[in-house]
């Protein structure tokens, strides 16, 4: 895949997320998902709109990555973690040391960028 | 409907071997499996065969009819992808072919070489499991999506990863007499606290080792066995498969495995038993972490049960229930596409007793098989009786 290819939904949403303006998908049952997307994963609905993205999070689970793949192996050790918006989850390193990663810790959604490739990734920001 | 028996079974040694070629190594198990039934291989109607990473290892894609080659079939040959679940899948879809009245003779198998990768790429490889933007960008590795589940685990229902050691030491110490495994060594529960960590808190000795492998069966009609006089007094009694959200984040629980409910429940209504009437397990520990997970989805112990199974003595070899005589992914290596057909291989040969754990479970009737795809996306859950 070349790098100056983007993936539709993915990178408008990080985009958003940048901007300060981050959203997730809704179906009318209010379950929550991430673009791209036609249909809700958890009902059958297609009836989905952008709503904000709840401004402040909480960690759920967290890993400290110690043996990473290539594509994050100058990044190693880093903390991956999935945290709770409301109705979405989001998957994201933490912009933080891992000694001070704890189950329930609020966080933000943010972009940050990998150490070994330059890459942008959802970061999840202690507030 | 009549049943589909196993008739033959082959398997290589899982381990490190870089240098040899994915269709050799399928051909050594195949040909086994085939040689064990006492079949032609040009009885054999189909091959369903599991990989999960050959583009990435191999440059190799197409690898149904390549593999059917390789054991002298020529029939049409179907490739399964479904992760660490591949062969799984293919030996569901053999079972069902053969139940259907769609063919006699089938083989099921699969195979996986990651060794020649080295690790930083197999790990990058054994990633794309999970969802590529969502996830791996996130810098999800596998050990560390099973330590996130893991996390979970304790912060909803408690245990340790001393817990865990005592899942890798049972594990280690069923494969030693087992000249099939990668880790034919024993490992205390010290051993296990004191290694290296890979994703907390999972460490090294939580994790199965990378390995290289191929494994098969020779699925036949009961017919067909009977009419031809082949010896094959296991068969297939129960087969099922459960899905669910790719993502982690997707899902409703981030510390239970429900696909792999599903297959269970479906495997054992097809067989008319229950998790009472297993004898003993094969299960997909491809973390520590993962054996719990599926004793508490396959029936076994409730949710935020089955953490002390083992450091209780409940699934050791002379425990109520065995789990992973062969030792396990952890101990016996997880070819990634040759586990799922390995686990029935190994089940079949201890329901058999010809495999060197059964004298474990002499008076053993029936075993269940269960394979799982990325963090349990994807699960098959297969049913062996002795029917003699």
């Amino acid at each position: 895949m070349s790098d100056d290819v983007r993936d539709d939904g993915y990178d408008d949403l990080l985009d958003a997320i940048e901007d300060g303006e981050g959203y997730y998908l809704e179906c009318e049952n209010g379950h929550g998902s991430l673009p791209p997307r036609r249909v809700c994963p958890h009902c059958d609905s297609r009836d989905l709109t952008e709503e904000p993205l709840p401004d402040a999070g909480r960690i759920e689970t967290h890993t400290v990555i110690r043996v990473a793949t290539p594509q994050f192996e100058d990044d190693a050790p880093y903390v991956t973690a999935v945290a709770e918006f409301g109705p979405v989850r989001l998957t994201g390193i933490v912009d933080a040391d891992p000694e001070d990663v704890e189950t329930g810790l609020p966080v933000g959604a943010g972009v940050g960028e990998s150490v070994t490739r330059g890459e942008r990734v959802i970061e999840l920001q202690p507030r | 409907m009549g049943e589909a028996h196993v008739a033959g079974t082959g398997l290589t040694e899982f381990g490190r071997t870089p240098d040899r070629t994915g269709r050799d190594l399928f051909a050594e198990a195949g040909l086994e499996a085939i040689d064990e039934a006492g079949i032609a291989p040009s009885e054999v109607e189909h091959l369903y065969f599991g990989n999960f990473m050959g583009e990435l290892a191999e440059h190799q894609g197409h690898q149904g009819p390549l593999m059917a080659e390789a054991i002298g079939v020529d029939a049409p040959a179907t490739r399964y992808e479904t992760a660490c679940a591949s062969s799984g899948a293919a030996v569901l879809e053999a079972v069902r072919t053969v139940r259907a009245g769609d063919a006699d003779v089938v083989v099921a198998g699969g195979m996986e070489r990651m060794t020649n990768m080295g690790t930083a790429d197999a790990t990058e490889g054994l990633a794309t499991a999970a969802d590529d933007l969502y996830e791996i960008r996130a810098g999800m590795t596998f050990p560390g999506a099973y330590a996130l589940m893991a996390r979970a685990y304790f912060d909803e229902y408690g245990g340790s990863a001393e817990d865990l050691a005592h899942v890798a030491v049972k594990n280690h110490d069923n494969a030693v007499v087992n000249d099939h495994a990668q880790l034919q060594n024993e490992i205390t529960v010290e051993d296990a606290l004191d290694a290296p960590g890979v994703a907390d808190p999972l460490g090294l000795y939580d994790s199965c080792p990378i390995s290289d492998g191929a494994s098969a069966v020779v699925v036949a009609s009961e017919e067909y066995v009977d009419r031809e006089g082949v010896d094959a007094p296991v068969a297939v009694t129960g087969a099922g498969q459960g899905g669910d959200k790719l993502a982690l984040h997707d899902r409703e629980y981030l510390a239970r495995t429900p696909a792999a409910a599903t297959a269970a429940e479906a495997a054992y209504e097809e067989a008319g038993i229950g998790p009472e009437d297993v004898d003993v397990a094969e299960v997909h520990d491809c973390f520590t972490i993962a054996e719990v997970l599926a004793l508490e989805s396959l029936g076994f112990y409730e949710p935020g049960e089955a953490i002390g199974a083992a450091r209780r003595g409940e699934t050791t070899r002379d425990g109520d229930l065995p789990v992973n005589l062969s030792g396990g992914l952890k101990a016996k290596g997880h070819p990634v596409g040759a586990t799922g057909t390995g686990q029935i291989v190994s089940l079949t040969r201890l329901l058999r007793g010809d495999h060197p754990r059964s004298d474990a479970v002499p008076d053993a009737r029936c075993g269940l098989a269960h394979n799982a795809g990325g963090t349990v996306a994807s699960a098959t859950v297969h049913l062996l009786e002795v029917r003699e």
